[in-house]
């Protein structure tokens, strides 16, 4: 494939899931079955392409090629913005993860939701989602970074509140969308430091720009984190992760595909995409917030009993692993988790949905023995299981082994064992409630004979996608670990000699970016070509294990000592992490199928721990107590200052209006009146006082004529 | 002692004043009317004086015979409105009769 003809089927990937929400959204009521096949058949040939482009990578197998395109967005005098679509190893990765549990999940709503009221309405926003999170993934600049990742928000909002006439759906959603937004606000910061600092918000650019000139002082640390808080947001890290177990509240194929698959995993996918622009300080805050993420998550999955809520908390957990991943310097291992994880939550979710499809509850407690009833959702969810606990051969194995060892070397390096360990925990707090959500759902007896009786297996638009979610499960991974399997051919770190060299490169060609497309009026026009796969072949064999850290700390002296460190943190953890997870699996089997160990009993000696997990460790009240608390009292001050300073101040104006035009009334009534009712009262009164002259008598007339006869005389004779 | 035009006109000026008096001070219709005509002869004595004394000529006398013939034109009429204002009011004060209608 051509450059140019990259270009185009990413820009035909991005615009199909549009045009099927534009076409479903205004005209879904008219078609024929409220125009689902659109959709699905839409994002089938999305798919289609996506692979196609997978494949091009494939064939290349050169991590460091990419393919950039784009036009002039706005040119606003010295303030230019491109608007463009990158395209390489990574983009490849997530554009087949994000298609294909798309049209998975498309494909299971069609069963799902078979008979909803606003049917077409929720493929228009599955399309509307598809179309937003592609935009992340395709976007080469922060700029559209950052519009497409609202664009998501906006998406999830929807979705969680499918329905809204429902009050905890429209509270979720509500709480979803201004959670994202407080980690969106550091999010934006953290753009703003960047794009002030080097007056760019392309990708590539910025790497090579912070790679020759680093920011100074703690502006770097501050920029890193702000752009993390976006990941924390996004992907419901501590202590954002509040939103994600209430989103459940949407249709279960949502939860899949937004909140297990994909948008979730936004925020890993930006810390990987930008991690050139980390600097160690906040990879320490994103490795620690990871860490703490996946503890909290495996311990509050543990204790619940909602099918989907302890599913929620799973996922928390399996994220908080991807961050800490991207936080120890281990990159392709968090990619590599992503890519795994996501195929078994979805299928986690997808089998949960099927489940309470068939039995109309979302309590284990009320289930139990359905594994004869849904043959094909019991096998397929027990794969999921498996391969989330890290069972060997299974995919979330490899991926979650790799970041094992990469927490571990971090820890042998830089003396930071906190992360290894809480992750370590985790693993083991997986693999049990995982097992414990397989053994109360499917196995023992029916707890509930009634909905036991009437359960059935789901339709085959429901199995087909749980089917084949299992088999990418189990085989996605490969059989080995990110940095030597086939994945090292899409993800490595970033070589940072090759992007400041193209960087330079193509300034002194002349123009950087897309400048002449732009000008030219083209739409698309590729650039900088610089695949080589000769020269990238030798790339990625350097890293033997584990992973070299990706900010490029320590690739100068990568030395014998490193590696050493690396291979047995690696030999380490994979023996660990096994037994870990075996000895999860062995308890959660010892309390829920033999009764050795009586669950109660173990929760009724520990009634402080109980209560602090079955509260979800009091986030919720913390952030009432605190943060509404402060909002309200904040907005009850804003008020009262509206009340009695605005208020004041207007009431004021009127008190003082009305007295001036009072006074105003006065000078009217006295003065202008005075002046008209004098003019009345003199003429008047000039009248009154000459109406004694009109006496009516001749005489007296003729007496003032004899009188005014003289006195002219006198005058005259004066004269 | 001579009589020269000074005592002439003495006598047509208190004859006048006291004209005047009458016509300003009296309220009855026809006294009234004897003042003007006091008035006239003052006018006319003065006319005839002048001629006398001043002019030589007959035009002072040519005027005194037509005020004459006036004053006799007037009296007519005068006394014809004094007859029916008595018929009309009843009285012949002009004060009391001091609108057009009754």
């Amino acid at each position: 494939m051509s450059e140019h003809a990259i270009l185009l089927t990413a820009l035909a990937i991005l615009l199909l899931p549009l045009l099927s929400y534009a076409v479903l959204f205004f005209f879904g009521k008219k078609l024929p079955r409220q125009g689902d096949w659109l959709g699905v058949s839409l994002l089938g040939v999305t798919w289609l392409l996506a692979v196609r482009i997978f494949a091009h990578f494939w064939a290349v197998g050169d991590p460091g090629l990419r393919i950039e395109g784009g036009v002039r967005w706005l040119d606003l005098g010295r303030f230019t913005a491109d608007a463009g679509i990158l395209v390489d190893g990574m983009t490849a990765i997530m554009l087949v993860v994000v298609t294909t549990v798309s049209l998975l999940v498309h494909l299971f709503s069609v069963g799902y939701m078979h008979g909803d009221r606003r049917y077409e309405r929720f493929f228009a926003f599955l399309g509307f989602f598809t179309f937003s999170m592609l935009g992340i993934v395709l976007s080469n600049s922060l700029l559209f970074l950052y519009v497409f990742w609202e664009l998501v928000g906006l998406a999830s909002y929807l979705l969680i509140g499918f329905y809204f006439d429902k009050p905890s759906a429209a509270a979720a959603n509500k709480k979803a969308f201004l959670t994202n937004r407080v980690g969106d606000f550091g999010f934006f910061t953290g753009i703003l430091i960047f794009f002030t600092a080097y007056g760019t918000f392309n990708y590539f650019e910025l790497f090579a720009a912070a790679h020759l000139s680093p920011l100074s002082g703690g502006l770097l640390t501050l920029a890193g984190v702000g752009l993390f808080m976006g990941c924390v947001g996004k992907s419901a890290q501590a202590p954002l992760h509040i939103w994600l177990p209430d989103a459940m509240e949407g249709p279960t194929p949502v939860s899949a595909l937004i909140h297990a698959a994909t948008m979730v995993a936004a925020g890993v996918y930006m810390v990987a995409r930008l991690l050139p622009l980390f600097d160690p300080g906040s990879l320490l805050v994103v490795a620690y917030v990871g860490a703490i993420t996946a503890f909290l998550g495996a311990t509050i999955a543990v204790v619940k009993t909602d099918i989907k809520k302890s599913l929620a908390y799973s996922t928390i957990s399996q994220l908080g692993y991807m961050v800490m991943a991207m936080g120890v310097g281990a990159a392709s291992a968090g990619m590599f988790h992503l890519w795994t994880h996501a195929f078994f939550p979805a299928l986690l979710f997808l089998g949960s949905g099927s489940v309470i499809h068939a039995v109309h509850t979302q309590e284990m407690p009320l289930m139990g023995g359905l594994r004869h009833k849904m043959p094909i959702t019991f096998w397929t969810f027990l794969i999921a299981t498996l391969a989330i606990s890290g069972v060997p051969f299974f995919s979330g194995f490899y991926s979650k082994d790799a970041i094992l060892a990469g927490a571990l070397a971090f820890g042998m390096t830089k003396s930071h064992y906190v992360p290894f360990l809480l992750a370590l925990i985790a693993a083991g707090l997986t693999a049990f409630y995982m097992f414990r959500m397989v053994f109360l759902t499917f196995m023992g007896k029916p707890r509930d004979e009634e909905r036991h009786h009437h359960a059935h297996e789901s339709p085959w638009t429901m199995t087909v996608p749980l089917v084949t979610l299992a088999v990418l499960a189990v085989v996605s991974s490969g059989w080995r670990g990110p940095s030597e399997g086939w994945f090292s051919r899409f993800v490595a770190p970033y070589d940072m000699e090759r992007i400041v060299e193209q960087a330079s490169g193509a300034a002194h060609a002349g123009e950087v970016h897309a400048v002449p497309a732009a000008a030219h009026g083209e739409s698309v026009l590729p650039q900088e070509p610089h695949g080589e796969p000769a020269h990238a072949a030798a790339t990625h064999e350097a890293p033997a294990h584990g992973e070299a850290p990706a900010h490029g700390e320590a690739s100068a002296h990568g030395d014998a000592h490193d590696t050493h460190v690396r291979h047995t943190a690696h030999i380490t953890a994979m023996i660990l992490s096994i037994l870990v997870a075996g000895l999860g699996i062995l308890v959660s089997w010892l309390t829920y199928i033999r009764g050795r160990i009586s669950a109660p009993s173990v929760l009724a000696r520990l009634p402080r721990v109980h209560h602090v997990l079955q509260n979800m460790y009091f986030f919720d009240e913390f952030y009432a107590a605190t943060i509404y608390r402060f909002t309200l009292w904040f907005s009850w001050l804003n008020g009262a200052f509206d009340r009695v300073v605005i208020d004041g101040i207007v009431n004021g104006m009127g008190y003082l209006t009305r007295s001036l035009s009072w006074f105003a009334g006065l000078a009217d009534r006295y003065v202008v009146d005075g002046l008209v009712n004098g003019v009345g009262v003199v003429v008047q009164g000039a009248g009154e006082g000459f109406r004694r002259v009109q006496t009516g008598r001749v005489q007296s007339y003729l007496a003032y004529v004899c009188f005014s006869v003289l006195l002219l005389v006198f005058v005259f004779r004066a004269l | 002692m001579t009589v020269g035009l000074e005592h002439y006109l003495t006598v047509s000026a208190l004859l006048f004043g006291l004209g005047l008096y009458a016509v300003l001070t009296r309220r009855n219709a026809v006294a009234l009317l004897m003042g003007v005509e006091l008035i006239l002869n003052a006018a006319n004595l003065n006319f005839v004086a002048f001629a006398r004394y001043v002019d030589g000529g007959v035009d002072g006398h040519i005027v005194a015979a037509f005020v004459i013939v006036l004053a006799a034109a007037e009296a007519a009429v005068a006394l014809a409105i004094v007859l029916a204002m008595f018929r009309n009011f009843g009285t012949v004060n002009v004060d009391t009769v001091n609108r057009l209608k009754r």
